[in-house]
């Protein structure tokens, strides 16, 4: 089975976010940046369906040279090789045309990727491949089984989950509990060094949207204390001053 | 070109929050001298004339049999057949209505912007504001394709009612069968529950709970206040409560009118995930939590104290 995991770079969750050039760009200094959780998840999964029963696992990011040790690390983790496409992760779109430009060439049985990137919460680009390949996706998918071709998989519907067989091929956006985050070891980080990480240019498209403004939220007001002993005032404050009952 | 809001039913109910994407939708269409048109797929229960209160004129409504259980890929073909002659498509947002933007966005090749919290800026070109790195910021986004898709947050707008009424027409496009070759072997659902994407009130706890034994206190003020229950994550990796539940960067984002957090410290990633709350009342033992840094009224002491008061309280004053 070949399986295609896509990573996206983004900040540490415990990244203070900031803009810089008049609120127009993000400011990188002094964060750091991680494979997405979600896509986390999703890398894990795939080396557990290797490990169970044989394959490839290649990971693919859309984005530039500061990306690689983060892709080397998805490659400790048990992915086999590794592609980068060479291009500002602009908009979902034009990532799903890199995602799907790739695929096209390679034919994966799977193309797993988080339910979202945890910078613009998107969760877009599975569907968008799903559909410009042609193919059947869901989303989120918090179980994932395969029997030769056929998945088994359950996805979160609200309130709730839906149990699911379909065939191969499929795209996925995954979620926690489909597996347990893969902690690279030793042996994992030394053979990485050498395994393959191909760079390739990205193919064509029109932009579709493009962040003009960035905005940090209001500073929140001081919190407004209740004693223990008085709990009840907070249903009266919560109606008549809140005016949220 | 007009404007197109997708509504979605639960057990034939029309959601909250589609009522309220249908509102903004409205608003919409009067920015760009359009009207706007609701579509509903599958059976619905409400009567959809009503939809007019919130400001369409016309309603499809997509009821073939096979349309009956909720299917991203095949609702997103129904969505983009409708979206024919829509330049703006209104989603709320929600897991499906996720699923099927994405898919609809493929298909129309429209941009796509997700988490929006504002109506758009329609005075040069169309800019729409929207959360981003989970509620740690907002991106104003410039749409420049021909068609576009929204994906709304709850709260973006609050509608306001007129006594109009909608006329329905049924639609019928084209179902390909691949769309529905997956087998939905079993769903289940926890039934008569509030979701958490359209609940205005949610109350929430933490590993300060204790254990799944001890969530009875949280249940009884959660009744009391018709709120939903969410919990951290912790709470839902040791199986204390559901999956679905949970909140936060890695679970679901809420923007609830009211959050009530019990023995929840208020970790960044928690906080990430309801820091759209328009209300957030935090209750936790240790006065140094850092929740209640992000919180409007806090309370320090002991959940298992405090929260009966709480719901005693509520229930004299809201006669619940
Ligand atoms: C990549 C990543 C993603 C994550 N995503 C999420 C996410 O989506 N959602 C999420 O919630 N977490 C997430 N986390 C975990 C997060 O960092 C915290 O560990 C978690 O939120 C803590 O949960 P908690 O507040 O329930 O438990 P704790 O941190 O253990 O806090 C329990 C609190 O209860 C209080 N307490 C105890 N007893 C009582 C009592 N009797 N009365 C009142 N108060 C009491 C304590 O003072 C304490 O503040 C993520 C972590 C990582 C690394």
């Amino acid at each position: 089975m070949k399986i295609l995991v896509c990573i996206s770079v983004v900040p540490d969750t415990t990244a203070k976010i900031s803009f810089t050039d008049g609120d127009t760009k993000f400011n990188k200094a002094g964060v750091q940046f991680i494979a997405g959780p979600y896509d986390d998840y999703a890398l894990s999964r795939a080396v557990e369906l290797k490990e169970q029963s044989g394959g490839t696992v290649t990971v693919l990011n859309v984005g530039d040279a500061d990306a690689e040790p983060i892709i080397r690390k998805a490659l400790a983790v048990g992915a086999d090789d590794a592609i980068r496409v060479n291009a500002e992760p602009t908009d979902a779109y034009f990532v799903a045309e890199q995602i799907a430009a790739i695929a096209r060439q390679e034919n994966y049985d799977l193309i797993l990727m988080g339910r979202e990137s945890i910078d613009f919460n998107g969760g877009q680009v599975h569907g968008i491949v799903g559909e410009l390949l042609g193919i059947a996706s869901f989303s989120p998918v918090m179980k994932l089984d395969i029997d030769g071709t056929t998945a088994r998989f359950a996805r979160e519907i609200e309130g709730g989950k839906e149990s699911l067989e379909a065939s191969l091929p499929l795209v996925l956006g995954c979620q926690e509990p489909i597996a347990e985050w893969k902690i690279p070891n030793m042996r994992g980080i030394m053979t990485a060094r050498t395994k393959p990480l191909k760079v390739v240019e990205p193919v064509g498209h029109d932009s579709l949207t493009q962040v003009t403004q960035f905005e940090l939220p209001p500073a929140k007001g001081a919190v407004k204390m209740i004693p223990a002993e008085d709990a009840g005032q907070l249903i009266t404050l919560l109606r008549t001053e809140a005016k949220v009952l | 070109m007009s404007v197109l809001v997708f509504v979605e039913t639960d057990g034939g109910e029309v959601k909250k929050s589609s009522l309220e994407a249908l509102y903004y939708g409205a608003k919409v269409a009067a920015q760009l001298h359009t009207t706007a048109t609701a579509l509903v797929i599958g059976p619905a229960a409400t009567d959809l004339t009503t939809l007019g209160q919130y400001g369409t004129a016309e309603v499809l409504h997509a009821s073939d049999a096979r349309l009956a259980q909720a299917n991203p890929m095949a609702y997103a073909g129904v969505v983009a057949a409708a979206a024919e002659n829509a330049e703006v498509v209104v989603i709320a947002k929600s897991s499906l209505g996720d699923a099927l933007a994405a898919r609809a966005a493929g298909k129309l090749k429209a941009g796509l912007v997700s988490n929006v919290t504002e109506l758009p800026d329609t005075s040069a070109g169309f800019r729409v504001k929207s959360s981003i790195y989970t509620g740690k910021a907002f991106a104003v986004t410039e749409m420049k394709a021909g068609k576009k898709i929204l994906t709304v947050k709850k709260n973006a707008v609050s509608p306001e009612l007129t006594d109009a009424s909608a006329s329905v027409k049924p639609f019928a496009p084209a179902l390909p069968d691949a769309d529905f070759a997956a087998k939905v072997l079993s769903t289940e659902k926890a039934s008569g529950e509030l979701s958490l994407s359209d609940a205005d009130i949610i109350v929430s706890g933490g590993r300060g709970m204790k254990g799944p034994d001890h969530w009875q206190p949280l249940l009884d003020l959660a009744q009391a206040l018709h709120a939903a229950t969410g919990c951290s994550k912790p709470v839902s990796d040791l199986d204390w409560r559901p999956h679905h539940e949970h909140i936060g960067q890695t679970g679901i984002k809420v923007s609830p009118n009211l959050y009530i957090a019990c023995g929840i410290s208020g970790a960044i990633q928690h906080l990430a995930g309801v820091n759209g709350s328009k209300v957030i009342v935090v209750i936790n033992k240790d006065p140094e939590a850092p929740f209640f840094k992000a919180a409007d009224y806090g309370i320090v002491g002991d959940v298992f104290e405090i929260l009966p008061r709480l719901t005693q309280a509520a229930k004299e004053q809201l006669g619940s």
